[in-house]
């Protein structure tokens, strides 16, 4: 076990090297400099190099890939050349939107998905389940912006029961916190819910196939008791797995949606950054998601090999 | 419940029925939604308008400052004397002026941020504004005189600027962050990527605004605009990105519409040093095959005001030049053939962001193509653009709004990005910048929008309007934009 743990805590390193590597030569590749953007088109010459200068952009690129680098390995992610704050507390103002956004709408979504799955499998080929599909079809093709504006329009502009956008801010409270990621949560969970209806509701009919359920029906339990206790339970895994993903996705991919409801989240900070090529925020920022991403995977190997002996010795 | 509950209860009824009523008639906080975010809040170290939208006139004061009609009045300093060479300037500041952590303003101050403006590593976007100033020299702490290497007859209308204002040394380490000015308004707080607060200033100099707060919130998306204006989460959107919306909102009478000018001129800039275009019947070609008012039409929804030269309508100067380039296909597409070109070229055209660009683009690379000019629309960002329109020069045309006001001086820099290289006009200038007397300024800058429409230098399309939408209480709002800001001084509710 101690082996198999060194050598993904190796693959770990290697990935995120690499992933530097990459992140940093695309950001750096694209045309733009941060200097002339902040300072305009009367800008003279002097002043740009001075403005360079104070940036740390004078010096080579190699330099300031080892300067990127070398500052993040002792947790400093370096300051925004635009906003003159340290990017790592700008990451984690912005986390306290982000984070809760991304578990709001996985809960919704989850809440939504379990259970017209499972209804969905247990009527299979019924009215029921073609409406179930018929809804998650929809859901998957229409986009969450357009959700968004949608429930923008009715409950905000119409009904007036939310704010059209804007996050009113923890210290307020819980309860005014979470009411003005309501919409936004919705606008998320939506498509996302789709999807996971859908995973659950083949996951859940494979399982009702196997022998097993029919060994449970033949001790005597009904189809309900059936489908309850032995096949949602073994329909979660790939279910989970799809959470997963999608938890990632909500964190990182809010960005029209952050848009939209103009919350100051990370996908709104990433969406600033790049136009006013503030490319020490949009590195750290990509970063940190490859970080997080990787971290996860890397768990979860460790977690499968907990499970599974075999896996130790395969790899 | 005895007699004596009951007339308690209804005397605490009354009274929160009182402290209710007094509260909606003194409404004295404001949310105002803008746009774009400032990057940070030092309006002299940066080109963002964001920045001056909020800070100029709010946090900062300069020497002098720009009324809402575009006038140059006494800001912190009370008159100034001007020597008979229009050389040396002595500034009388006003007494009893003190910076928001209770230090007070005095020439020394004046001092240091002129002097930190023309320094050598000075971070200043606007470095030009201050290019004549020789010395500026303390004469006692209420008075300063600074002294230019040669007369300068917009001294007073640059010292107006945001990028000009005073700001003190003990402060300037952290002014990015927590700017402290003199002005009416001190900064509160900045939720990053959310909103800005503001409150008033107790111990202002000036006279005491209406308004105990006001929040800046920074809205991108034109649509979540048009939302939040709807759902009334704000009150004033200051510069409303949806053209299209205006109608909805003049025909609801919980809102009001304010349609006025910048200082934008908007123009079809052309690079006149890269064939075709250095020969003047190609740029006097596309001069013709533009229809303004299709472009206002079609890109703006009607708002703006066509233009024939680079100048603001608005202003006393201002001479109406575009029937010196009225559309005509026909005459333009003669022009062309003159010009060797009878079957037209190819050309780029390079468009940023906002969408009097890339709406107008449309509609223009559709009218070039009618008179045989196919321009290749190429969409860019402002920091692309600025790297390869701007810096680069590697274009043929782009369409962009020059928000500076009196900026028709940037014609007498052949370096600048559309390259116009012209003795005649460079001398103009010379001779403006050292003319005092208010009748023969006007005379020449009249000279100038002529000489640049005569030579064709770029395409001059329309002045960029200012689209306000506010909540029909709010009163005091700058219909025009003589420069970036929102002065909250002069904001009050009606109710």
């Amino acid at each position: 076990m101690l082996r198999y743990t060194l050598k993904r805590l190796l693959s770990l390193i290697i990935s995120l090297a690499v992933a530097s590597v990459v992140i940093f030569a695309v950001i750096e590749v694209v045309p733009g400099d941060p200097a002339s953007f902040m300072l305009g088109v009367n800008a003279q010459p002097d002043t740009l190099a001075a403005l360079r200068a104070e940036l740390g952009l004078d010096v080579s690129r190699v330099q300031r890939y080892f300067n990127w680098v070398g500052g993040m390995l002792t947790g400093d992610f370096g300051t925004s050349y635009t906003y003159r704050t340290p990017v790592s507390q700008m990451i984690a103002d912005r986390l306290w939107v982000s984070l809760p956004l991304a578990l709001f709408a996985l809960t919704l979504s989850t809440l939504i998905a379990f259970p017209s799955g499972i209804y969905a499998a247990a009527r299979r080929g019924k009215p029921g389940d073609l409406t179930v599909m018929g809804a998650t079809q929809l859901g998957i093709a229409v986009p969450n912006f357009w959700f968004a504006m949608m429930l923008v329009l009715i409950f905000a502009i119409n009904l007036r029961w939310f704010n059209a956008g804007g996050f009113a801010g923890w210290e307020n409270g819980l309860w005014t916190g979470l009411h003005s990621l309501t919409l936004p949560a919705i606008a998320l969970a939506l498509p996302q819910a789709a999807i996971l209806a859908r995973v659950m509701r083949s996951s859940l009919l494979d399982i009702l196939g196997e022998d097993f359920m029919r060994t449970a029906r033949a001790k005597g339990l009904s189809r309900r008791q059936a489908l309850w206790r032995h096949g949602v339970r073994n329909a979660l895994i790939p279910v989970l797995t799809i959470i997963g993903l999608q938890f990632s996705f909500l964190l990182a991919g809010s960005i029209i949606i952050e848009q939209v409801f103009y919350l100051p989240g990370l996908g709104r900070l990433v969406f600033q950054a790049i136009s006013a090529r503030d490319l020490i925020v949009v590195e750290s920022v990509v970063m940190l998601l490859v970080f997080a991403v990787i971290t996860v995977n890397f768990l979860v190997d460790l977690a499968y090999a907990a499970v599974d002996p075999r896996l130790r010795s395969r790899t | 419940m005895g007699m004596q509950s009951v007339r308690s209860l209804a005397s605490a009824l009354a009274l929160g029925a009182s402290l209710l009523a007094s509260q909606a008639l003194a409404k004295s906080d404001i949310t105002i939604a803008m746009q774009l975010e400032p990057p940070h809040l030092d309006p002299t170290s940066a080109a963002a308008q964001a920045i001056d939208s909020v800070v100029y006139t709010n946090i900062f004061e300069g020497l002098t400052r720009f009324m809402g009609d575009g006038s140059v009045v006494p800001g912190l300093a009370e008159s100034w004397e001007i020597s008979d060479d229009g050389t040396e300037y002595t500034f009388k500041l006003r007494d009893g002026v003190t910076f928001h952590d209770g230090s007070t303003m005095d020439a020394e101050d004046v001092k240091f941020s002129l002097d930190r403006a023309t320094a050598e590593d000075s971070a200043n976007a606007q470095k030009a504004l201050f290019a004549g100033i020789e010395s500026v020299e303390v004469v006692d702490p209420l008075t300063v005189k600074v002294t230019l290497s040669e007369p300068n007859g917009n001294f007073l209308f640059n010292l107006a600027w945001g990028d000009a204002v005073i700001v003190a040394p003990e402060s300037i380490e952290n002014i990015k962050t927590n700017p402290v000015g003199t002005g009416a308004f001190t900064f509160g707080n900045w939720v990053q990527g959310d909103s800005i607060t503001l409150n008033r200033n107790p111990d202002y100099w000036g006279d005491q605004p209406a308004l105990e707060t006001a929040t800046f919130k920074f809205i991108s998306d034109p649509t979540a605009a048009f939302a939040a204006m709807m759902a009334e989460d704000i009150d004033v959107f200051d510069n409303f990105p949806a053209p299209e919306n205006l109608p909805q909102f003049e025909a609801d009478p919980r809102f009001q519409v304010l349609v006025g000018s910048t200082e934008g001129e908007t123009i079809l800039s052309t690079n006149n040093k890269q064939p075709p275009f250095d020969d003047i019947r190609v740029r006097q070609a596309l001069a013709h095959a533009i229809d303004r008012q299709a472009i206002v039409d079609g890109a703006m929804f009607g708002y703006g005001t066509p233009i024939g030269t680079h100048f603001a309508p608005h202003h006393p100067a201002y001479v109406d030049l575009t029937g010196n380039s009225a559309h005509d296909p026909e005459k333009a597409r003669a022009l062309l053939a003159e010009a060797g070109f009878a079957d037209g070229f190819e050309t780029t055209l390079h468009l940023p962001p906002p969408s009097y660009a890339r709406r107008g683009g449309e509609i223009i690379a559709a009218q070039l193509a009618d008179v045989g000019i196919t321009a290749e629309i190429i969409n860019v960002e402002w920091a692309q653009w600025l790297e390869s329109v701007f810096k680069g020069k590697e274009f043929g045309l782009t369409i962009v709004s020059h928000t500076e006001p009196m900026d028709i001086g940037i014609y007498a820099r052949p370096e600048y990005y559309f390259q116009y290289d012209s003795t005649d006009f460079q001398a103009l200038m010379g001779t403006l910048n050292a003319t005092t007397d208010p009748g023969e300024r006007t005379r020449l800058l009249g000279e100038a929008q002529r000489l640049i429409s005569n030579d064709y230098v770029n395409g001059y399309l329309f002045q960029l309007a200012k689209l306000g939408v506010a909540k029909a209480g709010v009163q005091g709002l700058w219909e025009n934009a003589p420069t970036a800001a929102i002065d909250l001084t002069a904001i009050s509710w009606s109710e």
